[in-house]
């Protein structure tokens, strides 16, 4: 559990050593450098590993095993399901929507090209819960498009869809933002290339354009993937935590705690932690990747 | 494949960036397209390779129109600037990619991209992947790439722009031999003159969206046809005169010319290496610099009632026999041409 803080601190340290190596610096300012450096340590020290070496001692207080054996409860194996579906959809849908608004955004020239480019940015910049809240406030009894959801008959408010709408909207950014980004950078000349040497649309994308953008769709889908397992205040506020209906991992370990089943909620977390753990390996590998050469 | 090009236009917003162009270019021939940045000639270039459609006017590739052919199906090698190699793709992947696009089978592309290899000089590089080359090397595997497909018609934006002048001049020359040996019509863009006359069979030079004069590159340095083309290809003096019998007279400089006008102001084009000057009193000028560049020597002069002339001599030259700063010399110019002063009054002349 301690692994991502490491190699956090890891990276300071190179980071920190190489600057030094490489500018030759004078002693005083390698003094700045170092008292630079090592309140990044404390810091970084007390805000990463403090609440980990806490919670790794409650876990050896409650024991490992019987923390993630208490994630075989129906309630609990429920919520990790639905964490884990709603995770892919979001992975599919941002690896399609993600791609296809990254392209039109950058190679498009539209009407409100621009709105559309600052809105895609959005819900980085809302507070989840606030946007659970206006999904309530459009879905809801009272809400704007309630006669929708009559006529339809699908729920939102507390209800599986309502998990999803909210999962979507929190993940949209980063694919889109990771390929929009890369594709600036490499322009349309291999593109064009492509076409001159007799490429229809389809094989310039398949051939050109998407292995040029592989690491950075793959880095945004990672970041996709640990947001929508992270995801919880705009979940809650629309889901509703329901055990058995509307609970996904996160929520889980907030009732759990609420009800005092200290075991499930470690147990849940720890699983959480170390996922999270897998998925910043990955991310440091893709973002080695993704620059352009 | 012979190329004829009648009445392009292409406007972005207010700027016409080809103004009514028609050329012809004859099969198996290599053209340069030769003009300052902005002048639109790559965007001709590109309005043939069907990247850019134009406003108005035709192309025609071989008496077949050719003017709304999809870029894909132009049959048209396009090198590009800065190469656009597939960076994903091994050298040997990247020049093999116009013959997989089309379905030809394995053996066959292995065996062309072997052949274009060889050509090109990449043999051994086969693996490689773009960022592992140098910029020369880059260049030939673009080079190979378009040409692997065999295409009818080669087009070349800046292609030796973006390496150093020693490659440069080793890859103009290798592209000369390599047209000469595949033969395949081709036409290059290019804003270095010297690299236009070194290769190519005719120049059009480009100025302003227009075509100014086309014309194999003798013809264009003997006789140039307006007054951007006399003042781009090479260093030249120019001032305003007045032009009476054939005789154009700035200041105290007196000078025959060739080209035809009317009456009025003109404007009197020399270039530096059109003239001769040496020491002598009272003369008509007098040396302010002289500066040695190699194999050249440049000397500035101020004429009295005219302005700055710069000439160029051979080094070793009899005539710069104590010519210094300060001295009086006499000028002799043995070519010179007037142009027409309003037509040329889009040219700044420089500060006298």
């Amino acid at each position: 559990m301690a692994e991502p803080a490491v190699s956090a601190l890891d990276q300071v340290t190179r980071v920190a050593s190489r600057d030094h190596a490489a500018a030759g610096l004078l002693d005083g300012q390698i003094l700045r450098r170092g008292a630079i450096s090592s309140v990044v340590f404390i810091y970084l020290g007390a805000i990463l590993l403090g609440p980990l070496a806490a919670m790794g001692v409650e876990l050896a207080h409650v024991g490992v095993l019987d923390a993630l054996r208490s994630l075989l409860a129906p309630d609990a194996l429920f919520a990790l399901r639905t964490s884990l579906v709603l995770t892919t959809i979001a992975v599919v849908v941002n690896a399609v929507v993600g791609t296809l608004g990254a392209i039109a955004v950058v190679r498009q020239r539209f009407l409100g090209r621009a709105l559309v480019n600052a809105l895609a940015d959005l819900p980085l910049a809302i507070s989840p819960v606030m946007i659970g809240l206006a999904f309530i406030l459009l879905f809801g009894r009272e809400g704007w498009l309630s006669a929708l959801v009559t006529a339809t008959g699908i729920k939102v408010v507390f209800a599986w869809t309502g998990l999803l709408i909210a999962t979507l909207f929190v993940t949209l950014p980063f694919t889109l933002r990771e390929v929009a980004y890369v594709l600036e950078e490499i322009g349309t000349s291999e593109e064009e290339a492509a076409a001159t040497l007799g490429a229809g649309p389809w094989q310039i994308f398949f051939r050109v354009t998407l292995p040029n953008i592989r690491f950075a769709l793959g880095y945004g889908l990672l970041m996709t993937l640990a947001r929508s397992l992270g995801e919880f205040g705009a979940v809650l506020v629309l889901g509703g935590s329901i055990s058995g209906q509307t609970q996904t991992a996160t929520t889980f370990i907030h009732a759990a705690i609420e009800e005092r089943q200290t075991g499930s909620a470690y147990g849940m977390a720890l699983l959480l932690a170390l996922t999270s753990v897998l998925l910043l390996s990955s991310l440091e590998w893709a973002k080695r990747r993704k620059k352009v050469k | 494949m012979h190329i004829r090009v009648e009445h392009l236009c292409k406007r972005f917003g207010s700027f016409a960036a080809v103004d009514d162009v028609s050329f012809d270019v004859e099969d198996g021939s290599l053209v340069a397209l030769l003009g300052p940045s902005g002048s639109g000639k790559s965007t001709l270039l590109r309005i043939l390779a069907g990247l850019e459609s134009a406003d108005s006017g035709n192309v025609w590739f071989d008496d077949e129109p050719a003017t709304d052919l999809h870029a894909r199906m132009r049959g048209v090698g396009f090198v590009f600037q800065h190469y656009a190699l597939f960076r994903h793709l091994t050298v040997e992947q990247n020049v093999g990619f116009g013959l997989s696009v089309r379905g030809v089978s394995k053996e066959a592309t292995a065996k062309k991209v072997k052949e274009l290899l060889q050509l090109t000089g990449l043999a051994g590089l086969e693996q490689r992947f773009p960022s592992q080359l140098s910029g020369g090397q880059r260049q030939r595997v673009a080079l190979a790439r378009a040409l692997a497909p065999e295409p009818k018609l080669l087009l070349l934006d800046e292609p030796f722009g973006a390496v150093d002048a020693k490659v440069r001049e080793e890859l103009r020359q290798w592209l000369r031999r390599l047209h000469d040996e595949v033969g395949v019509t081709s036409i290059f863009v290019t804003h270095d003159q010297e690299e236009a006359f070194a290769v190519s069979d005719r120049v059009l030079v480009v100025h302003r969206g227009r075509i100014e004069q086309n014309g194999a590159p003798m013809e264009i340095l003997d006789s140039p046809a307006t007054e951007f083309v006399a003042r781009f290809v090479g260093e030249v003096n120019v001032f305003p005169a007045v032009v009476r019998a054939g005789v154009a007279q700035a200041g105290k400089l007196e000078v025959r010319v060739q080209g035809e006008h009317g009456p009025g102001e003109s404007h009197l084009v020399i270039r530096a290496y059109d003239l001769k000057l040496w020491r002598e009193e009272p003369g008509i000028a007098t040396v302010q610099r002289v500066v040695t560049f190699g194999d050249r020597v440049r000397v500035q002069a101020l004429v009295d009632g005219a302005g700055p002339i710069i000439a160029q001599f051979p080094r070793r030259s009899s005539l710069l026999k104590g010519v210094e700063p300060g001295c009086r010399v006499q000028i002799d110019v043995t070519t010179a041409r007037a142009y027409p002063a309003q037509a040329s009054s889009l040219y700044p002349l420089p500060a006298t």
